[in-house]
C-alpha cells in the first residue's frame, strides 16, 4: 500500500504528463492550423459587415422602391430603366467623364515631366520633392475653399490676373460648364500633381543609368531618351496611377460641392454636379433610396469600364511610339 | 552613388529650363496654401482691394476666435469629432493590418491566396461611395445615427492597410526568424507579439500617417450620417462656408485651424511620408 502510493502517484503524474503533452501537440497544431484565420478575422469581419454587405445589398435596394422605414415595394429593374432615361443623370455623367478628363490628362502629363527633373542631380533634394507633395497637407475640402475664393467674380486672384492681361470683363467661373469643369480639374490637379510625380520619381530611380548611358553614346537626345526609355519602362506605374486617378475622378465629391457653396445639385443647371453628388442629392434630399442605390451600381459599371478603357489605352502608349 | 552620378553627365544634368520648371512648380504648390494664410490673417475689407494683399496682416487671432464663436459652425466639437475619429480608426487600420499582414507574409493557411487576391481586388471599388444608402440604412436600423461609431465603423475595413502590412513584413521578418521562433516553443500570438511587432514598426508609422490624413480629410459619410450640430471638422468648414460665405476671412480662418494636424504631420514626418510613398510605389 505504501509503496504502491508513490508509484501510483508516479504512474498518475506519467500518466498526466502524457496528457499535457497531447494536449499541448493538439494545441500547437490547433494554433498552427487556426491562428492564421484567427489573424485575417478582424480585418474580414469588417469587411463582410461594412464592404461587402453594403455593397450586395445596394443591388437589392435598387430592385425596390425604398423608404428607410416605411414600405419597401419590389419594382424590379424599374429604377434603372427610369436611371438610362434622366437626363439629370447623364448629365452628371458628362461632367463626371468631362472633369475626369480635363483634371486627369494634364495632370499625370505633367506629373511625368516633374518627377523627370526631380530626378536629375538637383541640390535641396528633399525640401523640393517635399515642396511639391505640400498640397496633400491640405485637406479636399480645403482645397474647394481656397480654389473657391481665387475664382471668385469679384475680387477673386485669377480674374485680377486675368484683368491685368487685359481680360475686363470678370468670368463668373460657376457659370458656364467650360469654366466650372476647368476650376474643379486645377483644383484636383493642384492637390494630386505633386504626389502622382514623386510616385513616378520612385519608379524613375528604379531604371539602370546603364540604358541612358547607352542611350547617350548612340546619340539620343535627352527628350528622345525620355520618351523611348523612361515613359515605357514606367508603364506599369503609370497604369497603377491611372487606375488611381480614374476611381478618385469618377467618385469626384467635396471639391465641385465645396465650389458650389455646400450644396449637392452643382450649379444652378446642373453644370458641374458630378455622378456622386447625384447619389447623394436622390438619397439624402429627395429620399428615393432606391433611385439612388441603381446609380451607385451604374456608376460602378462605368469605373469599371473606364478604368478597362484607361488601362487598354495606356498599354498601348510605348508601343506606337517605338 | 553621388560618384556615378557625376559620372553621367547628359540626362541627368539640371537645365536652366528644368530649374525654372521646378522654381515655377514650388511656387505654385506653396501659394495657395499661403494665400489662405493671407486671408485668414486680414479683414474682409483688405481682401476687397485691388491690387489683393499679398503679405499677411495681423488679424489672425480674432478671426480664429470668431470661428469657435461661429453659431452654426460648431468649430470645435467638429476638432473634438474629427481627433476622436481620426484615432481610433487610425489605431484600429494599424492594428488590424499588422495582424492580417503577419498571417498573410508569414503563415501558411489554405486559401491564403484567394483571400489575398480578394483584398487587393476590393481595394479598386470606392466601397463608402457605392455602399451609401446601405449603410445609412444599417446605421438608422441600429439607431446609430450621428453617433461617432457610425462614422467609425465602415472606416475600418482598409484593404490596403492590409496590403501595406503584408508587404513590409514580408521584407522586414524573414521566415527562418519566424520558424526559430516556432522551434523554440513560442506560439503564435506569442510570435507576432514579439518577434514581427518590433520588427514592422516603421511600417506601422507610415501606414499610422497615411491612415491619419486619409481619415481626416474625410467628408462624404461623414457629413451624412452625422447631424449638423454634431459635425467633423471638414463638415464644419463647409457650415462655415454655406453660413458665412461673404466673410472669407471667417472660412479662411477655419480652414487654416483644420490642416494644423496635416501641417504638424508632414513637418514631423516629412522625410517618412515621402519615403513611404515611393517604397510604395515601386512595390505595387
Amino acid at each position: 500500500m505504501s509503496l504502491d502510493l508513490p508509484a501510483g502517484r508516479a504512474g498518475g503524474h506519467r500518466r498526466r504528463r502524457g496528457a499535457v503533452r497531447v494536449r499541448r501537440s493538439f494545441l500547437s497544431r490547433l494554433d498552427i492550423h487556426a491562428a492564421p484565420y484567427l489573424f485575417v478575422s478582424p480585418y474580414f469581419v469588417l469587411f463582410a459587415l461594412f464592404g461587402l454587405f453594403p455593397l450586395v445589398f445596394t443591388a437589392w435596394v435598387s430592385l425596390h422602391d425604398w423608404q428607410l422605414a416605411g414600405d419597401k415595394d419590389w419594382v424590379g429593374l424599374a429604377n434603372y430603366g427610369e436611371l438610362l432615361a434622366d437626363e439629370k443623370f447623364w448629365n452628371a455623367t458628362y461632367n463626371t467623364v468631362g472633369i475626369f478628363f480635363l483634371a486627369t490628362v494634364p495632370q499625370l502629363l505633367l506629373a511625368l515631366l516633374l518627377a523627370n527633373a526631380l530626378n536629375k542631380r538637383l541640390r535641396f533634394r528633399l525640401a523640393l520633392r517635399l515642396s511639391v507633395l505640400a498640397p496633400i497637407v491640405t485637406s479636399v475640402v480645403a482645397v474647394g475653399v481656397i480654389f473657391s475664393q481665387l475664382y471668385a467674380r469679384d475680387y477673386g486672384l485669377i480674374n485680377w490676373v486675368l484683368g491685368l492681361f487685359g481680360m475686363d470683363d470678370p468670368i463668373h467661373w460657376q457659370n458656364a460648364k467650360w469654366s466650372s469643369w476647368i476650376a474643379i480639374s486645377t483644383m484636383v490637379d493642384w492637390r494630386w500633381t505633386g504626389y502622382n510625380a514623386i510616385i513616378y520619381l520612385a519608379a524613375m530611380q528604379t531604371i539602370s543609368r546603364d540604358i541612358y548611358e547607352a542611350a547617350a553614346l548612340d546619340g539620343a537626345s535627352s527628350r528622345r531618351q525620355f520618351w523611348q526609355i523612361t515613359v515605357p519602362l514606367l508603364k506599369p506605374t503609370i497604369i497603377f496611377t491611372v487606375i488611381v486617378s480614374t476611381i478618385g475622378g469618377f467618385t469626384l465629391y467635396a471639391e465641385p460641392v465645396i465650389f458650389g457653396g455646400g450644396s449637392v445639385s452643382g450649379g444652378t443647371t446642373g453644370q458641374f454636379q458630378t455622378v456622386a453628388m447625384f447619389i447623394v442629392k436622390e438619397a439624402f434630399r429627395d429620399f428615393e433610396y432606391g433611385y439612388a442605390a441603381a446609380a451607385a451600381w451604374v456608376l460602378f459599371l462605368l469605373i469599371l469600364i473606364a478604368a478597362l478603357i484607361n488601362y487598354a489605352i495606356t498599354r498601348g502608349l510605348g508601343r506606337s511610339s517605338r | 552613388m553621388t560618384a556615378i552620378q557625376h559620372n553621367t553627365p547628359g540626362v541627368f544634368k539640371a537645365g536652366v529650363l528644368t530649374k525654372v520648371m521646378l522654381a515655377f512648380t514650388v511656387i505654385l504648390s506653396i501659394f495657395p496654401i499661403y494665400w489662405m494664410i493671407i486671408i485668414a490673417s486680414r479683414s474682409n475689407d483688405d481682401v476687397h482691394d485691388v491690387p489683393p494683399p499679398f503679405l499677411p496682416g495681423g488679424n489672425l487671432g480674432e478671426n480664429i476666435k470668431a470661428v469657435f464663436e461661429a453659431e452654426n459652425a460648431h468649430f470645435l466639437t467638429g476638432i473634438v469629432n474629427s481627433v476622436i475619429i481620426t484615432s481610433a480608426v487610425t489605431l484600429a487600420v494599424v492594428a488590424i493590418s499588422t495582424l492580417a499582414g503577419f498571417a498573410f507574409a508569414s503563415l501558411h493557411f489554405r486559401g491564403r491566396n484567394l483571400l489575398l487576391l480578394s483584398i487587393v481586388l476590393t481595394m479598386m471599388v470606392p466601397l463608402q461611395q457605392m455602399g451609401i444608402v446601405p449603410l445609412y440604412q444599417m446605421m438608422v436600423t441600429l439607431g446609430w445615427t450621428n453617433t461617432l461609431q457610425a462614422v467609425i465603423l465602415p472606416f475600418l475595413v482598409n484593404g490596403f492597410g492590409v496590403f501595406l502590412m503584408t508587404q513590409y513584413t514580408r521584407q522586414a521578418v524573414p521566415r527562418e526568424l519566424v520558424e526559430a521562433a516556432r522551434v523554440d516553443g513560442a506560439h503564435t500570438g506569442r510570435i507576432w507579439w514579439s518577434v514581427v511587432l518590433p520588427a514592422v514598426r516603421p511600417g506601422m508609422a507610415v501606414l499610422s500617417i497615411q491612415t491619419f490624413m486619409l481619415i481626416w480629410n474625410e467628408f462624404l459619410w461623414p457629413s451624412i450620417i452625422l447631424r449638423a450640430d454634431n459635425p467633423t471638422v471638414q463638415v464644419a468648414i463647409r457650415m462655415l462656408n454655406e453660413k458665412y460665405s461673404t466673410n472669407y476671412v471667417l472660412v479662411f480662418a477655419g480652414t487654416a485651424l483644420s490642416i494644423i494636424p496635416l501641417v504638424l504631420v508632414f513637418v514631423f514626418f516629412g522625410r517618412q511620408i515621402v519615403s513611404g510613398l515611393m517604397d510604395g510605389a515601386v512595390k505595387s
